[in-house]
């Protein structure tokens, strides 16, 4: 665990050293109230609850986790520091971990710049803050998904632009999976075991049952398996190296 | 202290490192010589864990550096090619996380960070941004992470390229001073380096060992008694020899 907290530590404190950590925060304490207030409509719905703000904030962290996670590795490679990690006496799965744990820090930070929303809207009447919380929970379990596939995809190449939207299109594909018309497009001549496939693989579904209010085991099964195997994805991408392209 | 028994790594057609092996013990301080491209990153590459040989096994302090890496590589104090290090963080944070993430914490840690930073005579450099520092105070940051915690085998790539004549002597004599009590390999281009510092030589051309012995035994093959005409005498009959086979 020295390793992992050692990763962790240096990691967060890499977001913070650079303008990084700082830009992300403010673009997405600015970016998730202006999607809720303008597109949501936030006000015009005349009821009290986050409606808005979910709705939207799956699409948000398509496009910011990737862009948290690009640096994971191919940072490391671009810069030689990989060569440095891995020759430190810490096995792989605490380097994965110890990154993914820093991003997944900056992610709920990012969050909890919004709980002046959820504020708000106690003031202004009597939402359902279980449903609220469960929400929140669920988009801290859909943004530590994209984070962890972030940083596999980061893991493929020393380019941070090629990882970014590797991850972003990774992201997207993930999202799309259990839109309706997606699925009516599968629909349409595929055996009905395909399209139930594409609707399990589906991040928004699993996402959607937070929402209202609902904790299920297969869902939170669901994005801890996303983020563990995206993490061993990772770690096995990285482990390859030592092996020289064998 | 450390063995290397006969390595082989290729790349793809290409056979980087052929049949590489020797032994080097406790006071001992290789310099490890060839052109650019003859196989010394890639063995000091695995001697390091960082890289798997395709066949021949390295140990460091015997533990096997796949098998038992991180035991291995617990011994080691590597400074790998070009000194890489986060450019954002400052000399004294970049040897600090490579000590807790050798499990060094409280007076241990702090202890460890201010002796390396004063080994490699940091000075006031040591709380500014690496990227923002000379390429020789870069050098000596890496080096200080590779030395911090006390390592029985160092493995070092080029420690003094990029330094300049007083900082070149400055980390001579920290290698001469840890000596006694570690094994040490360096790489160098500078061959004045080899009589300087080191008690021992390789010569490493196309992959293979082509000379193991004294500086002084190297001297004596060239023909005009330095060793840079050792060193060529030595790579260019290699090469010759390719070139006939």
């Amino acid at each position: 665990m020295t390793g992992l907290y050692a990763v962790y530590r240096r990691e967060l404190t890499a977001y913070f050293q650079t303008p990084l950590a700082y830009v992300f925060l403010a673009v997405f304490a600015f970016a998730a109230p202006a999607f809720a207030f303008h597109i949501g409509r936030f006000f015009d719905t005349n009821r009290a609850d986050l409606a808005p703000l979910f709705d939207y904030l799956p699409w948000l962290l398509v496009i910011l986790m990737p862009a948290l996670a690009m640096r994971s590795w191919a940072e490391e490679r671009d810069r030689g520091t990989l060569e440095f990690l891995m020759a430190l006496p810490i096995p792989l799965w605490a380097s994965t971990g110890g990154k993914f744990l820093a991003s997944w820090t900056i992610a709920a930070l990012a969050l909890a710049l919004t709980f002046p929303m959820w504020i708000a809207v106690n003031y202004l009447g009597s939402p359902d803050n279980t449903a609220i919380a469960t929400g929140y929970f669920g988009a801290l379990l859909l943004a530590g998904g994209y984070l962890a596939l972030g940083q596999t995809l980061s893991a493929t190449t020393a380019n941070q632009v090629v990882a970014f939207v590797l991850g972003v299109a990774a992201c997207f594909v993930l999202t799309m999976a259990g839109l309706p018309f997606v699925l009516a497009a599968i629909g349409n001549g595929a055996p009905a075991q395909i399209s139930e496939f594409v609707a399990d693989l589906s991040a928004l579904e699993r996402y959607n049952a937070f929402r209202h209010g609902v904790i299920g085991l297969r869902d939170i099964i669901y994005f801890l398996g996303l983020i563990v195997a995206s993490l061993a994805s990772a770690a096995v991408l990285i482990a390859e190296r030592r092996g020289g392209g064998r | 202290m450390l063995v290397a028994d006969h390595l082989i790594k290729d790349f793809g057609t290409h056979r980087a490192v052929d049949d590489v092996s020797f032994t080097l013990e406790r006071g001992e301080v290789l310099g490890f010589l060839g052109p650019n491209g003859a196989g010394k990153t890639t063995t000091m590459r695995m001697l390091a864990g960082c890289l798997e040989p395709d066949m021949g096994v390295a140990k460091i302090a015997g533990h096997d550096c796949v098998e038992d890496r991180l035991q291995a590589q617990s011994r080691l104090g590597y400074l790998p090619e070009g000194a890489p290090a986060y450019p954002a963080m400052t000399p004294r944070s970049f040897v600090e996380f490579g000590l807790r993430a050798r499990g060094f914490s409280g007076a241990a840690l702090k202890r460890a960070r201010e002796l390396a930073l004063e080994r490699a005579r940091l000075g006031d450099m040591a709380n500014q941004p690496i990227g923002t520092l000379s390429k020789g105070y870069k050098r000596r940051a890496a080096l200080a992470a590779a030395i911090a915690h006390d390592p029985a085998v160092l493995v070092l790539d080029e420690p003094t390229d990029g330094l300049d004549p007083n900082q070149k002597d400055g980390v001579r004599q920290l290698i001469r001073d840890m000596a006694p009590e570690k094994a040490i390999i360096i790489s160098t281009h500078i061959l004045d380096e080899v009589p300087a510092v080191c008690s021992r030589a390789i010569v490493i051309d196309e992959g293979r060992i082509r000379f193991d012995g004294t500086p002084r035994e190297m001297i004596i093959k060239g023909p005009d008694g330095t060793i840079e005409s050792a060193f060529r005498t030595l790579t260019r009959t290699a090469h010759n020899s390719g070139m006939a086979a």
